[in-house]
């Protein structure tokens, strides 16, 4: 696999409760690259995403074994808080607080006690996010006033705030328009030169326009990783290609 | 039309009047104790009733200024003292506690919203009144403090449960605590609700008699600092309207109109808070 790893994963296994969802999963998120995660529903693609920022700890019951590295330092062995603050994550549906657009963004630099113009880091997140012309004249109105892709795109800006080293999208547009997901997609073409992005997505075209590398998964198995070309062109199992073919999922 | 369909559907028409006979009750009985209050009290509720205090026996006039600012004391103290323990317990009990303690604490807190207030009274008598020898504005406090715990507590954690998970991501995958996430998300996010619920307790505790007879007690003149005896509204009503005179009667239920409002405009301000300002979309 050409290119320096932000992240490796290496013989993942991961629990809830008793029903395991991710057998012996190896891979690696290749720096300043796009990786895609695909795959049909209930795969374990959330699930692997999930466990690069520890979100999956949220869930009692849950039980990871294997060894994720995040600049060859494993993420289990540090301060979660910490370890959050540099991979960051955008949701499958726009979540923004109750607050205005400005403090949206501002969170993140605020509790993790950034010192040094608030102003400024939000401005630039904004326009990193493409949505900084929508929205500059009217910072201070409710975020909820802007519409879904306008929110996702805010989520991203509020993530990017923080100057995370990884950010992780999981199915950041399932909830939004055609337009909308045509203006994320160009957006994290863009991303990739601010930092290293995996996303998490059950649209095939959306991870072949977007994506650096892929990986195939299918029920809890890590089927094929990739390049994005080779996956989608030349896949290297069958199984790969039944999926891409639309045969089944 | 056989005779069996005729059947069902007059039962269905008489269930029908009946559901919408009992919300008229409803609705009428506090419609009919509003207009009795107006009519019996009425002409006694003027400016001397709020400024000036209860006339001698005997005396035409006079007003309960004691007992209106008596009873503010009484709530004010009564929230300083309820609301942060129901509040912190409320947020310990929807974020913090396991499924186990949270299943204790919420019975716990149920069966303490269901003792009966003189039970609370005399506990508060028992604990406060008779170490300290006397009658005081801190006791009475303390019982209504009592009852406004388990309603703030239950209505906390119910708000705080009700916000969307995905915010509390949102603020984790920023890199914020457990505890920065409850009170710069969370809570912000929950907050209209748990500050009606905080004004309900307020009303409901505000017409309590029960456990005011002996710990706030009551005072025909102007309470001397908080660790005396004061008056309050319910309980001059009460004293008032077992009394033998006509004037005192009249004034009573001046008092329980001037109570009403209270509790009506507590109603209406909390009506107010739950709709305005940023709420989260459900769902």
């Amino acid at each position: 696999m050409p290119g320096p790893m932000r992240m490796s994963i290496s013989k993942v296994n991961f629990y809830y409760g008793q029903k395991q969802i991710l057998f012996d999963v190896s891979m690696g998120i290749a720096d300043k690259r796009v990786t895609a995660l695909i795959g049909p529903s209930g795969c374990g693609k959330s699930t692997l995403l999930r466990t690069l920022n520890r979100m999956h700890e949220t869930v009692h019951s849950s039980r990871l074994e294997g060894e994720i590295l995040l600049d060859q330092q494993n993420i289990l062995a540090q301060d979660v808080t910490a370890l959050r603050r540099r991979v960051g994550m955008v949701f499958q549906r726009p979540n923004p607080f109750p607050k205005s657009i400005f403090e949206n963004v501002a969170y993140g630099p605020r509790v993790n006690g950034f010192k040094g113009s608030i102003g400024d880091i939000v401005e630039k997140s904004l326009r990193n996010a493409a949505l900084w012309e929508e929205v500059k004249d009217h910072l201070h109105k409710s975020a909820y006033e802007l519409s879904g892709g306008q929110q996702q795109r805010l989520c991203i800006a509020r993530a990017l705030a923080v100057d995370p080293e990884v950010l992780l999208l999981d199915e950041p547009c399932s909830a939004l328009d055609p337009i909308s997901t045509a203006k994320i997609e160009e957006l994290l073409v863009d991303l990739k030169n601010l930092t290293t992005v995996a996303i998490v997505t059950h649209n095939m075209q959306q991870a072949a326009r977007v994506s650096d590398f892929t990986a195939f998964l299918l029920t809890g198995q890590l089927i094929e990783f990739n390049p994005t070309p080779q996956l989608f062109t030349t896949p290297g199992d069958p199984r790969t290609e039944a999926y891409i073919t639309g045969r089944f999922g | 039309m056989n005779a069996r369909l005729r059947w069902r559907k007059l039962v269905s028409n008489f269930m029908l009047t009946m559901t919408g006979v009992c919300a008229f009750v409803c609705v009428s009985v506090l419609f009919l104790i509003l207009g009795y209050l107006l009519f019996n009290g009425g002409t006694s509720v003027n400016w001397n009733f709020f400024t000036k205090l209860p006339a001698p026996v005997g005396e035409v006039g006079g007003g309960m200024a004691n007992a209106i600012v008596g009873s503010a004391k009484l709530l004010l103290a009564a929230s300083l003292f309820g609301v942060p323990v129901g509040f912190l317990g409320g947020i310990y009990l929807a974020e913090f506690s396991g499924t186990a303690v949270a299943s204790v604490v919420r019975y716990a807190a149920d069966l303490l919203n269901g003792v009966p207030s003189i039970v609370i009274g005399i506990f508060a008598y028992s604990l406060v009144v008779l170490p300290f020898k006397h009658f005081s504005t801190f006791a009475g406090a303390f019982a209504l403090g009592l009852m406004m715990i388990p309603i703030t507590l239950r209505s906390t954690e119910e708000f705080l449960g009700a916000v969307p998970r995905m915010l509390r991501e949102g603020a984790m995958a920023l890199g914020a605590s457990k505890w920065k996430t409850i009170s710069t998300v969370i809570v912000p996010a929950a907050y209209r609700g748990i500050l009606t619920a905080i004004l309900l307790a307020l009303a409901r505790v505000a017409g309590e008699t029960a456990p005011l007879l002996f710990t706030a007690f009551g005072n025909r003149f102007w309470s001397n600092g908080w660790n005396n005896p004061t008056a309050s509204l319910p309980v001059m009503i009460f004293t008032y309207a077992v009394s033998p005179y006509e004037d005192w009667h009249r004034q009573a239920w001046a008092a329980g109109l001037v109570l009403l409002g209270l509790i009506l405009i507590i109603n209406i301000l909390a009506r107010t808070i739950l709709s305005r300002g940023i709420a989260v979309p459900r769902g």
